[in-house]
């Protein structure tokens, strides 16, 4: 049924996408970074679309692939009951995607933790601050280069004396 | 964050009042710290600090296979840990292509199904107890309790369930299942009805429930909201209802839904719930045969103990499965069901390999 989505979107904005994919029944499209508020825009507003809920915003670190970041949309309409992925893909070197609070007010905390958590920059989000870890936090945890031990603690480990 | 007099007040002198709430306060169920911003008693603004709980799952994720994760699944809602077991199960098996048997599909629902009602009322007996309502809360946790004893004859705990595995559970319904249901149900249905008698039409308790915490249709489906949030301000969005998965469509329940999207109407949901919940576990009980609760594949579920200590093949594919893991095809997948509060949705990346990319959706990062 939503294969018709997707059509919609090459059909209205046949510059706007990279690639499509349905892999396990997920409709998904891979957009150029310039599009991604106006598909958004489109997907919300039109009635066919009626993309009104957000369901998740996450960022992907293929770690040795270029572009080696992905941000990921899924998008959800409850009155015509079909769902989309929305990707944008994105080098290291330059990690930003426009924000799509505009359009949803929802994925306001999902913008904030792909930042937090992956380094991608949100253009235009009005409070971009890190959401689960601390303001000291240095580096972006859930990035492959990322140690699975890389602990930070606020506090130093108390250390028993070595010499009595 | 603003902290300026309002105009009509100006000869109060009076001015918001900002309060950090937490991290640790005794009226919060878990960490978490609200900088809010008063005036009198009314909220004006707050700002919420979430990390207090942060685990990193999706980071621990990472160095696991996809059975591994199951235990963390279990945390991601501690009163309602079947649910996310089962999403993650249906989740794998969805980028797999498998079909567990049905005995094992309806095991999954009247096990989710439990793990919906121990959430319901462990969020009306806390609700009831923030406004001072011990009684409805004792009787709440009572009602959980028989939940919790039948939950824990199925899967071996009361909380940290990690029941399902992909392609399958750990082991069927305990022989006496059915005569324990029926005594739980029974208990639990007669303290729903005190708890709707104490609270449903209580002055106190209307009056502090209804319009409170207002929300509008518009807004919670902009702001992604699902689960009973969502139901109370009358959309019917139900992941059973909406993309059936297990047997949903094999059974008949309401969806209850609310009007004015206040907290009193989210109580009312989730008060519904519990009975449509009864009502589908009795039809899943009266509709399942006898069979298998694993698919028959080795190289996704472990072989049955007496193939692992005297076949060769059987120890093979036992080594295999617990070194290397399931093997996931590499792509991408989305995998979702309805939770204890709404859509709990798994995105997982795979390489083909064990390892993987995993990020999950939860309600409560929507709407709580």
């Amino acid at each position: 049924m939503s294969h018709k989505v997707v059509e919609a979107i090459l059909d209205r904005f046949p510059d706007a996408v990279v690639s499509t994919h349905a892999l396990h029944g997920d409709d998904t499209v891979v957009l150029r970074r310039e599009y991604l508020l106006e598909v958004c825009r489109f997907l919300k507003d039109d009635p066919e679309m009626d993309f009104k809920m957000p369901i998740d915003v996450c960022g992907v670190d293929y770690l040795g692939r270029t572009p080696r970041f992905e941000v990921v949309y899924h998008l959800f309409s409850v009155t015509k009951r079909q769902r989309v992925r929305l990707k944008v893909q994105l080098d290291e070197s330059d990690l930003e995607v426009p924000s799509v609070i505009s359009v949803w007010k929802g994925v306001d905390w999902f913008e904030r933790e792909a930042w937090d958590m992956y380094g991608v920059r949100f253009a235009g989000h009005p409070d971009l601050r890190r959401i689960l870890m601390y303001e000291e936090f240095e580096g972006h945890p859930l990035r492959k280069d990322y140690p699975q031990r890389g602990y930070q603690p606020l506090m130093p480990m108390p250390t028993l004396p070595t010499e009595v | 964050m603003t902290s300026t007099l309002r105009k009509e007040d100006d000869h109060l002198h009076s001015e918001y009042m900002q309060i950090a709430m937490g991290p640790s306060h005794p009226a919060m169920h878990g960490t978490v710290q609200m900088l809010l911003t008063l005036d009198g008693e009314t909220v004006v603004d707050v700002d919420v600090r979430i990390g207090y709980l942060h685990r990193g799952f999706e980071k621990m994720s990472e160095v696991c296979t996809y059975n591994q994760v199951i235990p963390y699944t279990d945390r991601l809602n501690y009163v309602s840990p079947l649910c996310n077991n089962v999403g993650w199960a249906l989740t794998i098996e969805k980028a797999l292509g498998i079909k567990p048997p049905e005995r094992c599909d309806y095991i999954r629902m009247i096990v989710c199904e439990m793990s919906r009602m121990s959430d319901h009322l462990t969020s009306i007996g806390a609700g009831s107890l923030e406004l001072g309502g011990f009684t409805p809360f004792l009787y709440a946790v009572q009602a959980r309790e028989e939940v919790w004893e039948v939950i824990e004859e199925v899967t071996g705990a009361r909380l940290t369930t990690s029941y399902t595995r992909v392609g399958g559970v750990t082991a069927d319904l305990p022989e006496n299942f059915g005569e324990r249901w029926v005594h739980a149900k029974h208990e639990v249905e007669r303290l729903i009805v005190d708890i709707d008698k104490l609270l449903t039409r209580n002055r106190i308790f209307y009056d502090r429930m209804a319009g409170v915490g207002v929300i509008s249709a518009e807004d919670a489906v902009d702001y992604g909201f699902t689960g009973p949030a969502l139901r109370s301000t009358g959309v019917d969005y139900d992941v059973r209802t909406y993309a059936p998965y297990l047997f949903y469509d094999r059974v008949e329940f309401d969806v209850p839904v609310g009007k004015h999207g206040d907290n009193y109407d989210r109580y009312l949901v989730r008060l519904e719930e519990i009975r449509q919940s009864i009502r589908i576990i009795d039809q899943c009980l009266e509709q399942m045969q006898p069979g298998p609760v694993r698919i028959d594949d080795w190289s996704v579920i472990l072989p049955p103990k007496d193939a692992v200590y005297n076949t060769i093949e059987g120890m093979i594919a036992h080594f295999k499965l617990i070194m290397e893991g399931v093997k996931v095809p590499a792509g991408e997948v989305y995998g979702y069901v309805e939770g204890g509060n709404g859509e709990v949705g798994y995105y997982v990346v795979s390489d083909g390999s064990g390892s993987f990319n995993v990020s999950d959706a939860p309600p409560s990062t929507r709407s709580t």
